[in-house]
């Protein structure tokens, strides 16, 4: 057999054999992974959706750092029972600017895709303080920490400017104004004209209930109020009925 | 002298960068995992200098053909670190039962998941697959580890890898990308480790004194590249600052998706496959005293199985966003996948022929064909849970869990178990394990475990997805969220059942191969004894032509 005299070389040389594994291996990631980069349909472009706000950014970060993609997706899949669960199925535009993605692949509690505007702020810092005392179903862990910590701004405009290296289109003022665009939007009594410009619907306001600090429960809740509220649905016709 | 001088000297140089770097951190976890650097660099200094006396080679070590002091630290790492994974694997468990037993913030379920899944697969799995792959490279190639010093930094450069990553979960720090959870600076580190892996597996197959180099190690150089493919790419990242643990992935959204997929089915495919069925290719043959069964089907099966499973990972992206003809490719090349991986499988268990009557007699063989059985059934249910129909109930739900729990617990954790079995005794040379009844008390409570496991969680999976979707009469939803969360409850408790008979079974082996170590041998019956039957000693009645 031909193949087995041709094997024969390659079992006796390392050389070989590790060039030929990594070509093996190198194929499949190649052709499945390098196109999404290259292919414009891959993400087609929907209005509205803008990169967050340093306060929910800042909450994001929080959400990655207590690992709430353990037990929480946020990807609604197109099917009628997810659809009228959750909302509009997900589309790929909706975390272009999210790095890392938080698809998660478990849902030991429900789907946050489109949480945002569907409970108050006051149900969101109550829920994460003691979720049981809401929801006595429910069987997550109590958050209540967070509405003591006070969130650290202070440079969030660095962390601004790593994930503007990575692509997501912050502005040299939206750096340099991190600091104060967290204080803004977490204060019910600030002018927030300037925030809402540069970032169209960011809401300022006072999101944990204690309107004298700016803590870690601000920062979260208002990441979780926003997301998957960008794109108005009301808008988008399906493809069908736009040819005719 | 003056060589281990200078090598002493540059280990404290950079504990002292490390420590300015702890003093100027911006964030506490920063400054606590800088403070871990330098005292590992101090404690290689020391080492370095021969000053720590458990960490010098014994004479034994020295005059023996093989170089086996790293493989015995491996084996008792495997053991402890498999220890921390399942008690961790415990904990959460009981929390999904009983959320009372969170306690904000550091030992919230959310954090102790990812020290769970990391603990299981790179500490009990990663330091299994060091310690396998440095004595089966040894033993297949005739010849002594190459690098001796590089070795025991790959070792125990690894375990800091391991320390810095678990403390950082607890402590928050977290890609939040499942099982690539490391920091930058974590990522960095294990980059480095794992050339000088590289470099010493290589080097070692370089310098054999056999014209082949055995099936076993194609799979170990399979693994080794590919994880340092998958890992470097998937882990690229932008710190926010070099004097802080935050950085943002390079990727975002459907991208980064693909690519975590990617890097997470193959550290599936090469991590606890590839790499596992190295162990199998040396470990079954050897105990079993047959060899390989076919070196043809261990051929096809090789490379067909490291081409296919790169392309796996987008079932584990069904229906989201990512576009279609992604998913139709991850789907199909998973079915595909399920052929070579059966391949490996009949490979493994047709190596018993005649010597089937060795899973009666030898609790290890019975270890061995109870993983490879696990294997098969794993790998059967993967290929139709990516089936996209089947897909669509199961994601999001406890039957994945189900799934890869019989793939961990039953084929990486038995054929872990039974090569250490086989190991130990060799290694500290012993003349026989201190007893083979607890080996047989540990698979059966072992394999009990993980049937209830399994199959709670099977259920559980089963439940939840019909329990989703389940319209009434009336055109709407029956179920809350919350109601589906409350049915799962019994399921839980049944998988701490579970979880627990497989824990204490692992406490038996940590005893068994502690007195082993020790050199004692337990007084015991042997295993099978049948009694003396005389009426059924006689020979076999000749067939009667009609």
């Amino acid at each position: 057999m031909a193949m087995l005299q041709f094997h024969k070389k390659l079992e006796r040389n390392i050389t070989l054999l590790a060039v030929a594994t990594l070509i093996t291996v190198a194929i499949g990631g190649i052709v499945e992974i390098a196109p999404l980069f290259y292919i414009d349909q891959t993400i087609e472009r929907v209005q509205g959706v803008r990169p967050l706000t340093p306060l929910e950014q800042a909450g994001r970060d929080v959400y990655v750092r207590e690992g709430c993609y353990t037990c929480h997706s946020q990807m609604i899949r197109p099917f009628r029972d997810e659809v009228e669960r959750y909302g509009h199925y997900s589309l790929a535009a909706e975390s272009m600017y999210d790095h890392p993605f938080q698809w998660g692949s478990e849902r030991t509690g429900p789907d946050l895709a489109r949480v945002g505007g569907r409970y108050s702020d006051e149900w969101h810092a109550q829920h994460l303080t003691d979720p049981r005392s809401v929801v006595p179903e429910s069987i997550m862990p109590k958050y209540g920490f967070l509405a003591d910590r006070d969130l650290d701004s202070a440079g969030y405009g660095a962390n601004l400017a790593a994930l503007s290296d990575v692509g997501v289109p912050y502005s040299k003022e939206d750096i340099a104004k991190a600091d104060s665009d967290i204080q803004v939007q977490a204060r019910a009594d600030s002018d927030a004209a300037d925030l809402e410009r540069r970032y169209p619907d960011a809401k300022a306001r006072d999101y944990d209930g204690n309107p004298n600090r700016v803590t870690e429960m601000d920062a979260l809740v208002a990441y979780l109020q926003q997301l998957g509220t960008h794109v108005d649905f009301r808008k988008v016709q399906p493809q069908e009925e736009d040819q005719r | 002298m003056e060589a281990i001088f200078v090598r002493s000297l540059a280990w404290v140089a950079l504990a002292a960068i490390a420590l300015l770097m702890a003093a100027g951190a911006h964030d506490g976890a920063f400054a606590v995992h800088m403070t871990i650097f330098a005292i590992a660099g101090l404690i290689a200094a020391f080492a370095g200098a021969q000053g720590i006396a458990i960490l010098r080679p014994t004479a034994r070590d020295l005059a023996g053909r093989y170089d086996d002091q790293v493989v015995r630290w491996g084996v008792i790492a495997t053991v402890f670190w498999g220890m921390v994974g399942f008690l961790v694997g415990l904990v959460i468990a009981t929390q999904l039962a009983f959320p009372l037993l969170n306690f904000e913030p550091y030992l919230n379920f959310g954090r102790l998941r990812p020290l769970h899944t990391s603990a299981v697969i790179f500490a009990f799995g990663g330091n299994a697959l060091l310690a396998t792959s440095f004595y089966v490279v040894q033993r297949t190639g005739r010849v002594r580890l190459a690098f001796p010093s590089l070795a025991r930094f790959v070792f125990w450069g690894y375990q800091l890898f391991i320390i810095l990553a678990a403390t950082g979960y607890v402590l928050g720090v977290t890609e939040a990308r499942e099982y690539a959870e490391p920091e930058w600076y974590v990522d960095l580190w294990l980059t480095v480790v794992w050339v000088a892996y590289a470099a010493v597996f290589i080097a070692t197959v370089v310098r054999r004194r056999e014209p082949h180099i055995y099936v076993a190690n194609w799979f170990y150089l399979a693994f080794i590249i590919t994880i340092a493919v998958l890992h470097i790419v998937n882990n690229l990242a932008v710190p926010v600052s070099f004097l802080g643990s935050k950085s943002y992935s390079a990727f975002a959204g459907v991208q980064d998706a693909l690519t975590q997929w990617w890097y997470g089915h193959n550290a599936v495919g090469f991590f606890l496959t590839a790499g596992f069925l190295a162990m199998m290719y040396y470990f079954v043959p050897k105990q079993a005293e047959r060899p390989v069964y076919s070196y043809r089907l261990s051929i096809v099966h090789f490379w067909s199985l490291i081409f296919l499973y790169i392309w796996a990972g987008p079932h584990h992206l069904h229906y989201t966003a990512l576009p279609d003809w992604a998913q139709t490719l991850g789907m199909v090349f998973s079915v595909m996948l399920w052929m070579p991986s059966w391949g490996g499988m009949i490979n493994g268990l047709m190596t018993l022929n005649g010597a089937w009557d060795k899973i009666r007699t030898d609790p290890i063989i019975r270890m061995m064909v109870a993983a490879l059985a696990f294997y098969g059934m794993s790998t059967f249910e993967g290929p139709m849970m990516s089936v996209k129909t089947v897909n669509s109930l199961s994601h999001y739900t406890n039957w994945t869990i189900g799934h890869v729990h019989s793939g961990a617990l039953g084929w990486n954790g038995m054929i872990t178990f039974a090569a250490i079995y086989y190991l130990v005794p060799r290694l500290w040379h012993r003349e026989r394990l201190y007893s083979l009844r607890f080996v047989n008390w540990h698979f059966w409570l072992a394999v009990v475990g993980i049937a209830l496991y399994a199959s709670s969680m099977w259920v559980a999976g089963i439940t939840q997805g019909l329990m989703w979707r389940e319209y009434g009469a009336d055109g709407y939803l029956v179920y809350s969220f919350a109601d589906v969360v409350k049915a799962m409850h019994p399921y839980y408790v049944m998988r701490i059942g579970g979880g627990l008979l497989y824990f204490v079974g692992a406490i038996l082996m940590v005893w068994n191969v502690w007195a082993t170590i020790l050199g004692k041998q337990r007084r015991e019956a042997p295993l099978h004894q049948a009694a003396y039957d005389a009426a059924a000693d006689r020979p076999l009645p000749a067939k009667v032509e009609g």
